[in-house]
């Protein structure tokens, strides 16, 4: 009772179909295996078609899409404003970045200048989820290689963040927080003694973690010298971020692009050095977010210590419009790299098109040749320690 | 180096192939020739004062009116630390240009995605197939003048609203008034020649007139 399936449009798309790759592998005698769309330690609905000789993979070829939720197309049918639900869908772990591309984006097409204090509300809002998003990050890395202790420790210190972050926004993962020209609350009464009072706490529970996980003698010997990126191999590839970084690439969007009030703000940026493998490896993406984390929280401190007092929202147009073709580019440090949004502003309320460029793309794409004569259990590591999440490679 | 001197470097070497600066938009690009992008990203590359090391964003952009699509390339220096951006404008029916996979590696997926979405053709590229969708799928969702079909693998593509409930219910009743008023239309006797007393009864019982209630 099958339809007769359609003549595809591009007779190209038959020849490298999906089905066109199983039959190449089954040709050559080598076992292959499905792992996804449904498995534990992918991180999302992500397949990968895993060609092994045995323990040894020749090949894992990742096939992505599962969670293809057209955001792009839906940016061009909603109005400015009506778009910011959405982008907390972008990426869900760190929904706030993706709020923050998309407000700074048309600001830009604007010509809008945010109140400082609304800056202020987005570092402190933004930076706390970024640690919260490097927990869940270096919480299931260290639970994918097999140490399950970590992760609950983590989670209970990302408990504390949602409920931060619920105080200030009412949600605890899809913000909706940010607005065109500045930020939808300001912060609660009482709100910066308890961001204080997380730090504080925080920075200790750092140093147990460290002492836990990070340093553990097991820990390093799995993920030390497994699946370098060297320096030039990352750019090549694009990898952002802290995948960047951990190559030795001392380069931030906060310090090197400089936007927001990042200027003003005292911060280093970690960067791998190979200290107990070779430079880029597991191991180095781990202590990078670990040390990332840190940096974080002195961002916070300083926050808290000079935010002043003022408006949260500039003044915006009720009704945002733009010539047709007119088109802005953004870029943010997201907890998962560089972070764009390319804008082009159709006539009406409308954008004409949206393209959101996420790291966990172009780490995706990397796999398939950092696979190649990895162990089967090393590419759990792997898919761990570039830290993708599904939805924010099929937006 | 500034947008300016990056263009006068290229249009030095490559004369026409490469257009004027666009300063209009918030961010400034300039237009390439089709035949000419492989040279001229190779040159961006290896140049030792341009050495433009990654390719960040490429995105398509459909345009019905001009009858156009532009692929749009977002470069960044690492080593040198600017940016720079490149359009190719390419014909509607037959987008084609010059895949950039053996240039830049990051290349790969993000030509496959404007592949699946837009349906532009990267020659040369060494696994141009689908990424986000089915290999089945028909038509690429990102042209402006995409429909969908109503059915994939006779899974229906579209679902009734949860809200069309509330409004039928309003309907229902809006719809028994006038089933009511049409019986009682025909129950009354044909309007005698003059219909003073009949037409006025009748209206008097009738209910307000039909309003389209908004959906």
């Amino acid at each position: 009772m099958t339809e007769p399936r359609r003549a595809p449009e591009n007779p190209t798309m038959e020849m490298t179909s999906n089905k066109e790759i199983l039959r190449r592998i089954e040709y050559t005698g080598d076992m292959l295996l499905n792992m996804g769309p449904q498995h534990p330690s992918t991180h999302g609905v992500i397949n990968f078609l895993v060609q092994t000789d045995g323990e040894v993979m020749k090949r894992a070829i990742p096939e992505v899409g599962y969670l293809h939720r057209s955001i792009e197309k839906i940016g061009e049918k909603c109005t400015y404003n009506g778009f910011m639900p959405y982008t907390d869908r972008v990426d869900y772990i760190a929904a706030m970045f993706a709020n923050q591309g998309w407000a700074m984006a048309v600001e830009r097409l604007l010509g809008v200048e945010v109140p400082k204090r609304a800056e202020y509300c987005r570092v402190i809002a933004c930076e706390l989820n970024r640690i919260s998003s490097h927990l869940i990050s270096v919480g299931t890395m260290a639970m994918d290689v097999g140490a399950v202790t970590p992760f609950p420790y983590a989670l209970r210190e990302r408990e504390f963040i949602n409920d931060l972050l619920e105080e200030l926004c009412g949600a605890r993962l899809t913000y909706n927080y940010l607005r065109i020209g500045g930020v939808a609350f300001d912060l609660p009464e009482g709100y910066a003694d308890k961001v204080i009072t997380f730090v504080d706490h925080f920075e200790k529970i750092l140093v147990e973690f460290n002492r836990l996980i990070t340093n553990n003698e097991i820990f390093v010997q799995r993920l030390a010298g497994l699946a370098p990126i060297p320096r030039e191999m990352a750019i090549d590839y694009c990898l952002v971020g802290p995948n960047l970084r951990a190559s030795g690439v001392h380069f931030d969007v906060r310090k090197d692009l400089p936007y927001s009030i990042y200027p003003a703000l005292q911060f280093e940026v970690p960067v791998g050095r190979g200290e107990r493998g070779a430079l880029g490896d597991a191991w180095d993406r781990f202590s990078v977010r670990v040390e990332e984390m840190r940096q974080s929280c002195r961002i916070l401190r300083q926050c808290i210590a000079q935010i002043p007092k003022g408006e949260t929202m500039a003044k915006v147009p009720r009704k945002i419009k733009f010539t047709e073709g007119l088109e802005a580019y953004s870029r943010i440090e997201s907890a998962r790299g560089d972070m764009q949004y390319y804008v082009v502003a159709g006539g009406g309320e409308n954008a004409y098109r949206v393209k959101v460029r996420t790291g966990s793309f172009t780490a995706m794409g990397i796999i398939d040749h950092l696979s190649r004569g990895l162990m089967i259990a090393d590419l759990v590591a792997l898919i761990a320690s570039l830290d993708v999440v599904a939805p924010e490679i099929d937006r | 180096m500034t947008p300016e001197e990056i263009q006068q470097s290229l249009a030095a070497k490559f004369g026409d192939a490469v257009g004027p600066l666009q300063p209009a938009n918030k961010d400034p690009w300039i237009e390439v020739k089709p035949a000419a992008l492989r040279e001229v990203c190779a040159h961006l590359k290896t140049d030792p004062q341009l050495r433009f090391d990654c390719l960040m964003n490429l995105s398509a952009v459909d345009w019905p009116k001009q009858n156009q699509i532009h692929v749009v390339y977002h470069l960044y220096s690492y080593a040198q630390r600017h940016a720079f951006i490149l359009k190719v404008k390419l014909d509607r029916a037959s987008p084609t240009v010059a895949s950039l996979e053996p240039v830049w590696k990051s290349a790969d997926w993000l030509e496959r995605e404007q592949f699946d979405l837009l349906g532009v053709t990267f020659e040369g590229h060494p696994d141009l197939r689908r990424i986000m969708l089915p290999d089945d799928w028909v038509g690429n969702p990102l042209r402006k003048d995409y429909a969908e079909q109503p059915q994939y693998h006779q899974i229906s593509t579209t679902r009734e609203s949860p809200l069309d409930g509330f409004i039928r219910l309003d309907e229902m009743k809006k719809r028994a008034a006038a089933k009511q008023e049409e019986e009682k239309a025909k129950a009354a006797p044909p309007p005698a020649p003059p219909p003073t007393s009949a037409a006025t009864a009748t209206g008097a019982e009738a209910p307000a007139p039909k309003k389209e209630l908004p959906q």
